[in-house]
């Protein structure tokens, strides 16, 4: 009964949230009601045990993007307003496109069942004397370690492709060059002048101009 | 009244359908339409962790995991192109955005 009330409570709050996101008229309060979604879509994971997950999920979602959202939503100058006026006149056909999906979708969920011979091919059997962020840790490591690496490259070309395209060169701005400082030599910038009495020194800057 | 698979599956397709629907809804503000990108990928999310522990196979979780780097690279990606579209148009309406139109 517990668990039932629980699973509720998680799955109506995410999905009136995840309505709310894209119902909301500013920007900010969608991006607070997405944290909202994520938040108890990871108290969902926690009710199947999947816990590792469900706090990544929180730590990503609620700590890294959520807060990228915010600060973009707050960077840019638009007037938001203006954008919403007129975003009804899609609503018909995104509203069939919406209904005919969930009730295809709800249909086949609605008719699921598992084949017999699916619990002898089961590749990792989630182990009963471990934790589950102990368990997901020991294959992560080992059997997955590839598809670990291949994560951290994604996240590694993200990293370097929004650092390429928002990196700006302003043209006025004097900046230090460490490899040009390096590499003056006294011959490029000292030079050496006679002078003889009587003259000043800004007769003799002009004659060398 | 036990709460099984097909809960969980219900509730990540209603999550898929109303991200699917603010694509659709939102044909001006390109950072809803990411959002929704995100409710649907967590919606997949659901889905897959739903599976791994209905079939007792943690095979799901990494994949899940894998979802979630993949998820999280995008919102940064599709940021800084938001970012940088905004600095050269001034506006990040979806009708706008035609520059590459052929």
């Amino acid at each position: 009964m517990i668990p039932a009330l629980f699973f509720y409570l998680f799955a109506g709050i995410c999905v009136a949230s995840a309505l709310m996101v894209i119902a909301s008229r500013n920007p900010v309060h969608s991006v607070l009601f997405l944290i909202l979604a994520f938040v108890n879509a990871s108290g969902l994971f926690v009710l199947m045990g999947a816990e590792f997950l469900a706090l990544i999920l929180v730590v990503v979602y609620v700590g890294a993007v959520a807060v990228l959202f915010l600060f973009v939503v707050m960077m840019l100058d638009v007037d938001f307003v203006q954008l919403r006026r007129g975003s009804l006149q899609y609503l018909p056909v995104g509203g069939l496109v919406g209904l005919v999906l969930l009730v295809e979708l709800l249909l086949v969920v609605g008719a699921w069942a598992i084949g017999p011979g699916v619990q002898k091919t089961v590749a990792l059997p989630i182990p009963t004397d471990m934790s589950n962020a102990e368990a997901l840790g020991r294959v992560l490591y080992t059997r997955y370690v590839y598809f670990f690496q291949a994560a951290g490259l994604v996240l590694l070309v993200a990293m370097i492709g929004a650092i390429v395209l928002t990196l700006r060169h302003k043209p006025n701005v004097r900046r230090q060059v460490i490899s040009d400082q390096l590499a003056r030599r006294k011959e490029d910038i000292i030079e050496l002048k006679t002078m003889r009495p009587g003259q000043g020194v800004a007769e003799v800057q002009g004659e060398s101009r | 009244m036990t709460i099984g698979l097909g809960h969980y599956l219900s509730v990540a397709a209603i999550l898929f359908t109303i991200g699917i629907f603010g694509i659709f809804l939102n044909r001006k503000n390109v950072i809803i339409i990411l959002m929704s990108v995100e409710l649907i990928l967590l919606a997949v999310n659901i889905n897959m962790v739903a599976f791994s522990t209905h079939l007792g196979d943690l095979v799901g979780q990494v994949f899940a995991l894998i979802v979630l780097t993949v998820a999280a690279a995008e919102a940064a990606i599709g940021l800084a192109i938001l970012v940088v579209f905004f600095r050269n148009r001034g506006s990040i309406a979806v009708e706008d955005i035609n520059i590459m139109k052929g």
